[in-house]
């Protein structure tokens, strides 16, 4: 097993990015935080335009540019700054240290290149090994992820949506990375399916020790495989806690409000209470609270101040003005 | 026991089986369905292998270079199959040697541009910004200039040979390469595992040739088909004008444009340098098109 350095396997600090262009500029991330430590699993849950797959990109340091640009913060990857790395040292360490899985299998694989090949080129890549080794690897990452190795002659088009998936995830796994980006991994796969590709990147991820940062909106996925989960709106996490912190002790209203845009099987009556209104525009973002046109609990502070991290315990945090030092143990939120 | 041995043994064979066959020969085997593409194949080998064997067919200075004022502009006979031109010289017998100018030209002229336009085309599309305006700028200033134009100065600065000549008329169509690569490029740059093979570490020239062209291949071969025929009627203007191929050299598109003059009574004389033409680039797009769908697996 690797050595670590940090106790961290990434860690991003105060992560600013913007998209500019022509039209404005549009504020993707605005003071991200996030860690991961070793081995575990972190879910990143927010709607869409949050920020959460700039994020990932952001890791890897592929944010289209231009018009991306990180403005500014830090991230950390076992300890190492990966700001400061050349595009040249990037390179060994994409496929190597940390690996990304697509969100939609069906394009993120090569139509015209059979499937060894797609899983070998990485292993070629970053590892000593000759062409016939590396193919002789990939085959052995297809089994590993359940598909026999003999299909690897095949193309993508000839695989199912589930198996796709599989060979992206075996793609993303092949050279055993120590941090592994699930973007959305299962959105595009039916639910069989996705329970299947859950547990098997869980296992896999046990087995390899590897950290892994779950992009998703699914709080269901959240609960099935995250140790620790942030919450993030408009580019900023708004909470951060494990499993128990924000399950049973939500403290911010729009937590809360994904909650509520649940259905309740338990109560099959009970009308969904979605979130009211839409995102922030990211180009033209609130004075104060981003999350404060659509807050329930909206006050005049809100409007006008940005609300600080407030602690709950040491892992649980919470960005709203709702809370003090005093007031955060008990929780301010009506019941659900 | 033999039941559960049996499988095992026929999937090993299977296995053995399945690494045999090599790319190459899978894209053969598709194609060797495809009863047009080997149609195409067939006329494409047996025009090469008659401008090859051009020599032991007809003696060069006997049936094509000598004169025989006597035996001219004479229709199809048995002694002269395809009759005979305005000096009385065989037209078989040049239209057999000109094939070795026209289809050398053409095809060394086309792979010239489709190597220089393509890699232009493929890192102006992949890199875009400024490299892209920059390369695509100076394409629209070279097709600004009509091609025949383009390709008479350059023969005229550099001096009329094979050489020159195939110079000339391959600068003139980087262009059209670089344009169908580029546009063919962009569309295929922003998919998703060009953004996968990114993350994995891949470097910018293996994306290019392993992701990105191999994902544009239909418009390329289309459009290369199509240049090598235009390529056949360009040397022609140029000889013509007395900068492509020099008489008494035969040459498909000088063949066809000296017949014009006796259009009206010797039709025969511009009627089989053009068959000529074009069953060759009837043949190039039989093979295209055939090597297109056998080199696109979702087609298989």
């Amino acid at each position: 097993m690797r050595e670590n350095k940090s106790k961290y396997s990434i860690d991003i600090e105060d992560l600013y990015v913007e998209y500019r262009t022509d039209y404005g500029v549009v504020k993707a991330l605005n003071g991200m935080d996030l860690k991961i430590e070793h081995g575990k699993t972190l879910g990143l849950v927010g709607e869409t335009g949050a920020g959460k797959t700039t994020t990932g990109l952001s890791i890897l340091k592929l944010i289209p540019d231009p018009p991306g640009v990180i403005v500014g913060g830090s991230i950390k990857l076992d300890g190492e700054d990966l700001m400061e790395k050349t595009e040249k040292e990037m390179g060994q360490i994409r496929g190597k240290e940390i690996s990304m899985i697509f969100q939609d299998p069906m394009t993120a694989l090569n139509p015209v290149m059979t499937v060894e090949e797609q899983i070998a080129e990485s292993i070629e890549l970053h590892e000593q090994v000759s062409k016939s080794e590396a193919i002789e690897k990939a085959r052995a990452m297809l089994e590993l992820v359940g598909i026999p190795g003999e299909r690897g002659k095949e193309y993508p088009h000839q695989f199912s949506g589930g198996m796709k998936q599989r060979v992206v995830i075996a793609i993303a796994l092949a050279c055993n990375p120590s941090l592994l980006i699930a973007d959305e991994p299962t959105t595009a796969l039916d639910v069989t399916i996705q329970a299947q590709v859950l547990e098997m990147m869980k296992e896999l991820k046990e087995k390899y020790n590897t950290s892994m940062l779950m992009i998703t909106h699914d709080l269901g996925i959240v609960a099935e495989i995250c140790d620790t989960v942030s919450i993030i709106y408009a580019g900023q996490v708004v909470e951060h806690g494990n499993l128990e912190d924000i399950f049973e002790n939500t403290r911010h209203p729009y937590t809360e409000g994904l909650f509520n845009s649940l259905p309740n099987l338990k109560d099959r009556k009970a009308k969904l209470k979605p979130i009211k209104g839409l995102m922030p525009d990211p180009a033209n973002l609130p004075e104060g609270c981003a999350f404060c046109p659509r807050c329930d609990y909206a006050m005049e502070i809100c409007k006008t101040q940005k609300p600080e991290k407030i602690y709950r315990n040491d892992g649980h945090y919470v960005r709203c003005h709702l809370y003090n030092e005093e007031n955060i143990q008990e929780g301010r939120l009506e019941t659900r | 026991m033999q039941n559960t041995t049996a499988p095992a043994v026929s999937r090993a064979e299977a296995v053995k089986k399945y690494k045999k066959t090599s790319q190459f020969g899978e894209t053969m085997k598709r194609m060797a369905r495809n009863k047009a593409a080997v149609l195409g194949l067939i006329i494409l080998v047996a025009l090469i292998l008659m401008s090859l064997c051009a020599d032991f067919l007809y003696d060069y200075d006997t049936y094509v270079v000598k004169q025989n004022i006597a035996d001219r502009l004479q229709w199809p006979s048995a002694q002269h199959p395809l009759g005979t031109d305005e000096f009385g010289r065989d037209l078989l017998a040049r239209i057999v040697h000109g094939s070795r100018t026209s289809l050398l030209l053409s095809f060394a002229a086309v792979a010239l541009s489709l190597a220089v336009g393509g890699f232009l085309g493929a890192i102006a599309g992949y890199y875009g910004k400024w490299l892209d305006n920059l390369l695509m700028r100076i394409m629209d200033v070279i097709l600004a200039i009509p091609m025949t134009l383009f390709a008479m100065v350059i023969v005229a600065a550099l001096g009329a040979s094979t050489l020159n000549l195939v110079i000339a008329l391959s600068v003139s169509q980087i262009p059209t390469f670089a344009r169908v690569v580029r546009g063919a490029v962009l569309t295929v740059k922003d998919s998703e595992y060009i953004e996968a093979a990114r993350a994995i570490g891949q470097r910018d020239l293996s994306i290019i040739s392993a992701h990105v062209l191999p994902n544009c291949m239909a418009p390329i071969i289309v459009q290369t088909t199509l240049r090598i025929a235009a390529t056949i009627t360009s040397t022609a203007s140029l000889s013509f004008l007395g900068l492509g191929v020099t008489a008494p050299t035969p040459e498909w598109g000088a063949l066809l444009s000296t017949g014009r003059t006796f259009i009206r009574d010797s039709s025969y004389l511009t009627f089989f340098p053009g068959l000529f033409i074009m069953i060759t680039i009837l043949s190039l797009n039989l093979l295209g098109d055939g090597l297109r769908d056998a080199l696109d697996p979702r087609l298989r």
